[in-house]
């Protein structure tokens, strides 16, 4: 009975439009956000932030960036590597080559290349769909790592194509530490999270799912379809954008093209197939789930004798449970862990009622 | 066909058709028809299947484009029309396969039918800034209007995917109407129901239409609901137009009795 919503009503139209309506769910966010700036930075080891932390963060960021243009707008991409690479190497040279850009405004400015990319890779959606659009964002694929390690403009000539990022400075902080990376991260996240959830809640994310389930429709009530979709591929190419600078910059602490390769934009996908299609949360629930279970995996295996399985075989076994996952959920649960969590919870409201 | 336009408008004429002809491929789907509808009317397209109907109504918005003839509407002649401009000038309509956002909820449907009278832009949307959340508000108060006249409150937050048939037309009807249209088209708005769910829709048309002042074309197949409740029929088969004036005097008209009892010509 404490997750109880009597008594709590919406007398404004205000009220009524928050995420969370419900007081018990609007305290449980403010704690998991005061926790995760203010407690985990000093109970936190280096382990746990640079190997799942800020890597669960930044997957987080992809996958709400492929979450707006495929869960929202319903447009098919298969690029969102390309954009994260455009991204952390417009980052990089805006930071190189402009004295004293702050870090931040060097983020945002590699986000708006990425953008610009993703609008120019979305312009053939004015045109076709699903499968045939696949094929588009996959050329965005090939060609933008081919272009970053082609021209040795991108990485300022460097020899090995590989380039530590710069020191994490911001207003005389230096945030180059695990806990300083990891809250530079938390923060950015936070920021494109709550813009976001804006986002799909006004009249363009309305658009989007309009354009999603029904076109034509979408088309005879007045919106304009270039729009929505373009303004889909931009705005996602933004958030991606950030994330690679955010995946070059505070968890690798170098830039290169290789991360960014198909297998990352698979990642990504099934990041939100897992975390659920057209919802805020499932992005972080599905980079979670991917980041942890290679983990909870290989310690599993540790518990099994010495030499029953070896490390490569590890890898496969991984890679099979995780197929048979990606299916499971396509077929038994398409709106992924996020519907979980709502059927969760809507249970939570009735009990100790069954029904 | 006698006449070439409906002669007994003495109303304002709102929307005139011009010698409309369409076809898909060697698929004739409209012959050269032409027709007016008065301002403030409630005007039936009737005919047997495939005669063309829906077709006419995807001319007169915009969703396909006649290869003949002219769409006059609000005073403004044009070759063809085009979705978007259509619902600028006011042109909106349900469709004869429900073509509702699934994905959404009834409020969130009702809410985008809107989408044409917002001001603020997406970036201020996103920030919460400026005239966004006021506009928010007024908005949200239209479409609450909207679904309390057409009586659908209890499933405001429902996602419209889960509704019963019947329900679902009604949200398709609430979503055109929340634009605040001049002509509303259906296309078969009562497919489909039962003589109870058959009512209610008749009376919500005609409560638009009086309290609105909305003119509404519609397809309908039955003829009783349809003498009933329209102003004006035109009655089309094999994509031509074989009757056009009051309900009783086309229901005397021998082409049309001949039509509806199969008496092919
Ligand atoms: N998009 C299209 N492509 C090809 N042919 C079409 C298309 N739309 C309609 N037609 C054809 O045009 C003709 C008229 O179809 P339409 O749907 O307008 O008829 P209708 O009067 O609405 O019939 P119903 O009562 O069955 O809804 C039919 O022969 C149909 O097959
Ligand atoms: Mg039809």
């Amino acid at each position: 009975m404490l997750y109880t919503e009597a008594g709590q009503f919406s007398t404004t139209y205000r009220a009524d439009r928050r995420v969370f309506r419900l007081r018990q769910d609007r305290i449980a966010l403010g704690t998991l956000l005061a926790f995760a700036v203010a407690v985990v930075p000093l109970i936190g080891n280096d382990y746990w932030f640079s190997a799942i932390l800020i890597p669960f963060l930044v997957l987080s960021l992809a996958g709400l960036g492929l979450n707006l243009l495929t869960g929202y707008a319903g447009q098919l991409s298969l690029g969102s590597a390309a954009f994260m690479a455009a991204g952390a190497f417009a980052a990089y040279n805006f930071n190189l080559r402009i004295e004293g850009l702050p870090l931040l405004v060097s983020f945002g400015l590699g986000g708006l290349v990425a953008a610009l990319l993703s609008i120019v890779f979305g312009l053939p959606s004015l045109r076709i769909k699903g499968f045939y659009l696949i094929v588009s964002t996959l050329a965005a694929q090939f060609l933008i790592p081919w272009v970053l390690v082609k021209f040795g403009w991108f990485s300022n000539f460097n020899a090995s194509g590989v380039i530590t990022a710069p020191p994490l400075e911001i207003a005389g902080y230096d945030l180059s530490s695990p806990g300083g990376r990891y809250l530079l991260t938390l923060a950015v996240v936070i920021a494109l999270a709550w813009l976001a959830s804006n986002i799909v809640r006004s009249e363009l994310g309305r658009n989007w799912m309009a354009v999603r389930d029904m076109d034509t429709a979408a088309a005879v009530i007045g919106i304009s379809l270039p729009k929505a979709k373009l303004l889909a591929f931009g705005i996602s190419g933004f958030y991606l954008g950030i994330a690679g600078s955010l995946w070059a910059f505070t968890y690798l602490g170098t830039v290169e093209p290789h991360g960014f390769d198909l297998a990352r934009s698979f990642q990504v996908l099934f990041i939100i197939i897992i975390g659920g299609m057209g919802s805020i949360l499932g992005n972080f629930l599905g980079a979670a789930f991917i980041v942890l279970f290679p983990l909870l995996l290989s310690n599993l295996a540790a518990l099994l004798p010495v030499g029953l399985i070896d490390a490569g075989q590890l890898e496969n076994i991984q890679k099979m449970v995780f197929g048979a996952l990606i299916i499971a959920f396509l077929i038994r649960e398409p709106d992924g862990l996020a519907r979980l969590w709502q059927q969760f919870r809507a249970r939570a409201r009735r009990w100790p009622l069954r029904y | 066909m006698t006449e070439v336009v409906a002669p007994t408008t003495r109303a304002e004429t709102l929307l005139q058709l011009d010698g409309i002809s369409l076809s898909f491929g060697g698929v004739k789907a409209i012959t050269d028809i032409s027709f007016a509808v008065a301002r403030g009317e409630i005007c039936a397209l009737i005919g047997p299947n495939g005669a063309g109907k829906s077709s006419l109504l995807n001319v007169i918005n915009g969703v396909y484009r006649p290869q003949v003839g002219s769409v006059t509407f609000d005073g403004e002649v044009r070759r063809h029309m085009r979705p978007h401009h259509a619902a600028q000038r006011g042109i909106a309509r349900t469709f004869q396969n429900i073509a509702l956002f699934k994905g959404m909820t009834v409020l969130d449907n009702v809410l985008t039918g809107r989408n044409l009278k917002r001001r603020s832009t997406w970036v201020e949307q996103a920030l919460r800034i400026g005239r966004a959340e006021r506009e928010d508000d007024e908005q949200r108060s239209r479409a609450e209007d909207v679904i309390e006249f057409l009586h659908i409150q209890p499933w405001r937050e429902t996602v419209v995917g889960k509704l019963p048939y019947g329900l679902q037309k009604r949200v398709e009807l609430a979503r055109a109407l929340a634009a605040e249209p001049t002509l509303l088209l259906l296309d078969e708005p009562m497919a489909g129901m039962n003589a109870a769910e058959k009512r209610d829709m008749s009376r919500f048309i005609v409560d638009i239409n009086r309290e609105y002042g909305t003119t509404v074309v519609l397809i309908e197949h039955d003829i009783g609901v349809v003498m009933g409740i329209s102003d004006h029929v035109v009655v089309l088969d094999y994509g031509r137009k074989i009757a056009d004036g009051p309900p009783e005097e086309v229901r005397r008209n021998a082409e049309v009795i001949a039509a509806y009892l199969g008496t092919r010509h």
